[in-house]
């Protein structure tokens, strides 16, 4: 049984747009209609470009923000947005390293404070002097120095500053962790540093995750599967060596082709996408990137492409049509 | 320009291009002067508070009409009465001790409960949102919309006079603008990643407004209170001054400038006394104020 479980997940804004007296109404379609399994231990990575709603899935999946519409199951149980006491038990298991790491933190309290805050939080009845001792024992696991605990977040370096937020995010050893680009504020030398880091901490305490990251290379190191969204859907998912070795949709090599690797200069073509990512606000119909898609045929413009199997991957595609009807019902 | 001539501490100092500073100022740019004569001021206030009886050297009641309008030492007075006597012969210093005592009293007792109400309202607006937001700036508006004076007019006029409504009606001052300011700031605090972040980690309300939000907001709610001690300060001064606040015999810092208005060219010392406490103690507590203000921010040390 996995983890977690998503289905058909949407998550839609009312918005006004400028035009008429008081604007026109209309539904931004932030994520529309996901799903996806995590299986125990396993690491899936969400890529896409900006605004194709991966931090908006994240915060849906943990229950942070309410669903349209959908389900999101954790442990066979339901994941709600009502901030209850129910919801905050449930925080227990599952946890979120942000993407800018001084915003999460709060800049008042000495960073040992802060990471010691889930134990205080969760396990009140430990005394002080023992949740000081566990602090220590997790400063040192993410590679901060133990002089280090009195410190504030303005302090510290961008990369300490990530390692706490990890820190505080592993100190109850969750379940579930979502990495909302937790690299993508850093400079590079210390996201290798930062990836290392969490690929340690994920052998020794073997967490589930839903690693979110814009950047190919790095969603490439840390996961196990790897799904690519496009405007709020999953256009393709797989095993990482797969899909970006042989990427079937058009999107997905389009992607695949932008990574910048000196050894294939010359040898394999650049697809170059034509115009800019559609608004979520008003979706082309049909299949979401067929304006940008350059095999577009005329059934793309009419009909959207359901995910479909197509052996350890699932593709939505029109020019991948689904291998066999028992492939389907065997998945 | 040759090794020669370099000043001598410079080759003391081992090459180093930072030289050590003298300790005095060191000791100056960590407690401005400003602020040391303002905390020197609060303290010897807070002192005049505890021992007033024991320090005044007459009752601040007696009168003693042979030594009526006595003028104080600047202007020729002798020793026996340092700030001259008022119309009746009664001891300024004794009654402007007295009248410390209870104006300090009064505003800070009011400013707190005005704190304790706006934050706690400001919170509680903040957390609930819809309905309950809606019935918070309503009350705010209404208590904005009225003019704070009339209001305590008016109960005076129905409930009487005694010192602790008193206290309890100037701490419905200002308690409106504090309660604004905690729901802006905690409105934008909510949306800032650390609030968030703490939320995220299953933390209760208690946790995340008391324990978070409230020392992130502090500096701003600590101006905004020390803006209203010196305010509630004036307020009583004017009520009593009207004959409304303070009542005799008891005696403020209002009331003493009230009473000494009368006497103003003849006696001019009698309201010249409490009007410069009033200035220096709203002046000293501005700068307690802003100073405490960066004093708490980890971030500007």
């Amino acid at each position: 049984m996995p983890l977690v479980s998503v289905r058909d997940l949407k998550r839609h804004y009312d918005i006004r747009l400028t035009g008429g007296l008081f604007g026109r109404r209309a539904k931004l379609k932030a994520v529309d209609g996901v799903s996806f399994d995590l299986k125990m231990g396993e690491t899936l990575g969400l890529v896409g470009e900006s605004g194709c709603g991966k931090s908006t899935t994240a915060k849906l999946v943990l229950g942070l923000i309410p669903a349209t519409s959908g389900t999101v199951s954790f442990d066979g149980s339901a994941v709600t947005a009502a901030h209850d006491a129910q919801w905050r038990h449930m925080r227990r298991r599952m946890q979120m390293i942000y993407q800018d790491p001084l915003g999460a933190l709060d800049r008042r309290l000495p960073v040992s404070a802060q990471i010691g805050e889930p134990i205080a939080v969760h396990e009140p009845h430990v005394p002080a002097d023992e949740r000081e001792a566990r602090v220590g024992e997790i400063m040192t696991s993410v590679g901060l120095r133990a002089d280090q605990a009195a410190s504030y977040p303005h302090e510290l370096s961008g990369g300490q500053r990530q390692r706490v937020v990890i820190a505080r995010a592993l100190a109850l050893q969750p379940d579930f962790i979502v990495c909302d680009e937790p690299v993508s504020a850093l400079d590079v030398s210390i996201q290798a540093q930062v990836l290392n880091l969490l690929e340690d901490l994920k052998e020794r305490n073997g967490f589930t995750s839903l690693f979110i990251s814009h950047d190919l290379k790095v969603v490439r190191q840390m996961s196990d599967r790897v799904a690519v969204m496009y405007l709020g859907m999953i256009v393709e998912e797989g095993p990482p060596e797969d899909v970006f070795h042989a990427p079937m949709h058009p999107y997905t090599q389009a992607l695949v082709s932008a990574i910048p690797t000196p050894s294939r200069r010359g040898k394999r073509e650049r697809i170059v996408l034509e115009g800019d990512p559609p608004n979520p606000v008003n979706k082309p119909s049909g299949c979401p990137f067929h304006p940008r898609c350059p095999s577009a045929m005329s059934e793309c413009r009419e009909f959207q492409p359901m995910l479909a199997s197509h052996g350890s991957r699932k593709v939505a595609c029109h020019l991948r049509p689904a291998p066999s009807a028992g492939l389907i019902a065997a998945e | 320009m040759s090794t020669e001539t370099l000043p001598s501490e410079q080759a003391d100092a081992g090459g180093s291009v930072f030289s050590s500073k003298n300790v005095l100022r060191v000791f100056f740019e960590k407690w401005p002067l400003a602020v040391l004569l303002a905390l020197s001021w609060i303290a010897l206030l807070v002192i005049i508070v505890a021992f007033a009886p024991f320090i005044a050297p007459y009752d601040y009641l007696a009168i003693s009409l042979t030594d009526r309008l006595a003028p104080p030492l600047f202007l020729g007075g002798g020793w026996a009465h340092p700030l001259g006597t008022d119309e009746l012969g009664r001891d300024v210093l004794s009654r402007l001790l007295m009248s410390v005592r209870i104006s300090i009293v009064i505003a800070f007792l009011s400013t707190l409960i005005a704190a304790t109400l706006g934050v706690s309202l400001g919170f509680i607006a903040a957390y609930f949102r819809g309905k309950v937001e809606q019935l918070v700036l309503m009350l705010i508006d209404a208590q904005a919309a009225m003019p704070f004076m009339i209001i305590a007019l008016a109960v005076l006029a129905f409930f009487g006079n005694s010192l602790m409504l008193f206290t309890i009606l100037m701490g419905f001052y200002g308690w409106e603008r504090i309660a604004r300011i905690a729901r802006g700031l905690a409105l934008s605090a909510n949306e800032q990643g650390y609030a968030t972040a703490v939320r995220d980690i299953g933390a209760s309300p208690w946790r995340i407004y008391g324990r978070h939000i409230l020392p992130n907001i502090a500096s701003t709610l600590i101006v905004s209170m020390t803006l209203n001690f010196p305010e509630v300060i004036l307020l009583e001064s004017g009520l009593s001054f009207l004959g409304l606040g303070v009542q005799p015999p008891l005696s403020s810092l209002g009331n003493m400038v009230g009473y000494g208005r009368d006497y103003i060219q003849s006696a001019p010392w009698i309201m010249l006394a409490p009007s410069v406490v009033i200035v220096l103690t709203t002046l000293a507590i501005s700068i307690v104020g802003d100073w405490l203000r960066d004093l708490f921010d980890p971030t500007l040390s």
